[in-house]
């Protein structure tokens, strides 16, 4: 069980913030991280519309054969993704305490600029404290 | 497309304060005070709703139990007021110095509602005249007003006499704001430090105050508000004692 990495897609699928917490996946270069972001955007924008039945809200869980990433689709288009092994059971309650700190301590800064690259040291902080220890 | 309408989070600012304006002031000014607007937000914003709840100016003022501020409400627009002044200075002084100047204004008012609030029934009103209740009073009534609880410590400064601090470990207006590196000569604070100046100067006590971002290992967000009081006042203590 760990949690890999964290990253926070602006709803313009630019990625805003990027952080790894456990070795076991590839290294990227930044410039990869971004194009991985923008390709999660598509993918996930594609899965909201092939639902059967109607509206859906998208893709939520995607497995592989190591890892899966969750991902946390917020009202206002913001999308939260984690990457996990399969055997991780926290990742959503994870993902709602990352929302919650992500209004905290990015929103209510008002040094940051909405949709621009997360530079806050109260998030920081606080997904520390968050997935430092490995529980929501 | 031309706009046929303002903007709509402007037409709130524009016709009701212009409309109020124009009945209350008799200067026809509102530019020092802002207005009670309540009542024509709704119509200005096109969704005419029923009241239902009684007006703020009809409340008992009294009553303090069921009228806090949501702790978000209030830093989402603190957030807001920070952007905003941000926008319109040239430096960190000059913001602090506009922060200060917005605390001042809510400063008064919670100077004229404590005294209210404390000595309204009392048989003998009374009002600090000596320093130390004066800057008890800021550091455990004004604060409990403000805040919902005291400041963590008051300290007097070693090396000037006329200085004095107050203290909050974690200031609650700062708790979501994280300074950026190129600014942390910033404390959002000035903001706290305008109340007490303005509380301090109600009193007759006239001071410049400022505030000071100190942080320590256990309290990052630890902040100073000195108070740098005038020579008047400490000449006025040494007759009084």
């Amino acid at each position: 069980m760990a949690i890999f990495g964290l990253w926070v897609i602006n709803k313009a699928g630019g990625l805003v913030y990027q952080r790894n917490f456990a070795d076991g996946l590839a290294q990227l270069t930044s410039n990869e991280y971004l194009v991985m972001a923008g390709t999660l955007h598509g993918i996930h924008a594609i899965t909201s519309r092939l639902s059967p039945t109607g509206s859906s809200s998208g893709a939520q869980v995607i497995e592989g054969e190591s890892f899966k990433m969750t991902i946390l689709l917020t009202a206002t288009g913001t999308k939260f993704v984690l990457l996990t092994s399969l055997a991780e059971t926290v990742a959503e309650p994870v993902l709602q305490k990352v929302y919650e700190a992500y209004a905290d301590a990015v929103m209510k800064n008002p040094f940051h600029t909405p949709e621009m690259p997360i530079r806050s040291e109260g998030f920081d902080t606080r997904i520390t404290a968050l997935v430092g220890s490995g529980q929501p | 497309m031309a706009y046929t309408q303002p903007h709509p989070r402007f037409s709130v600012l524009s016709a009701s304060s212009l409309s109020s304006a124009e009945h209350l002031s008799p200067t026809g000014s509102s530019a020092r005070f802002s207005l009670p607007s309540a009542p024509s937000i709704n119509t200005a914003l096109g969704t005419p709703k029923p009241i239902s709840r009684p007006n703020i100016y009809d409340r008992n003022l009294n009553k303090t139990r069921t009228t806090e501020v949501s702790a978000s409400a209030f830093t989402f627009l603190f957030s807001e007021v920070v952007q905003y002044t941000q926008k319109r200075v040239s430096g960190i002084n000059d913001l602090e110095r506009r922060l200060n100047t917005l605390g001042y204004r809510i400063g008064t008012r919670v100077l004229e509602l404590m005294v209210w609030r404390a000595e309204s029934s009392s048989k003998a009103p009374k009002r600090e005249i000596r320093l130390l209740p004066a800057l008890m009073s800021v550091h455990t009534q004004v604060w409990r007003a403000v805040f919902g609880r005291p400041a963590d410590a008051i300290e007097k400064s070693v090396e000037n006499e006329d200085e004095y601090m107050i203290i909050d470990n974690d200031p609650p207006i700062e708790r979501h704001i994280s300074v950026p590196r190129d600014m942390n000569q910033l404390s959002c604070s000035s903001f706290t430090a305008g109340v007490v100046e303005a509380v301090f100067d109600g009193l007759g006590f006239p001071a410049r105050v400022t505030a000071h971002h100190t942080p320590v290992q256990q309290y990052p967000s630890r902040t100073t508000i000195l108070i740098k009081l005038e020579k008047s006042v400490l000449e006025r203590e040494e007759v009084l004692k």
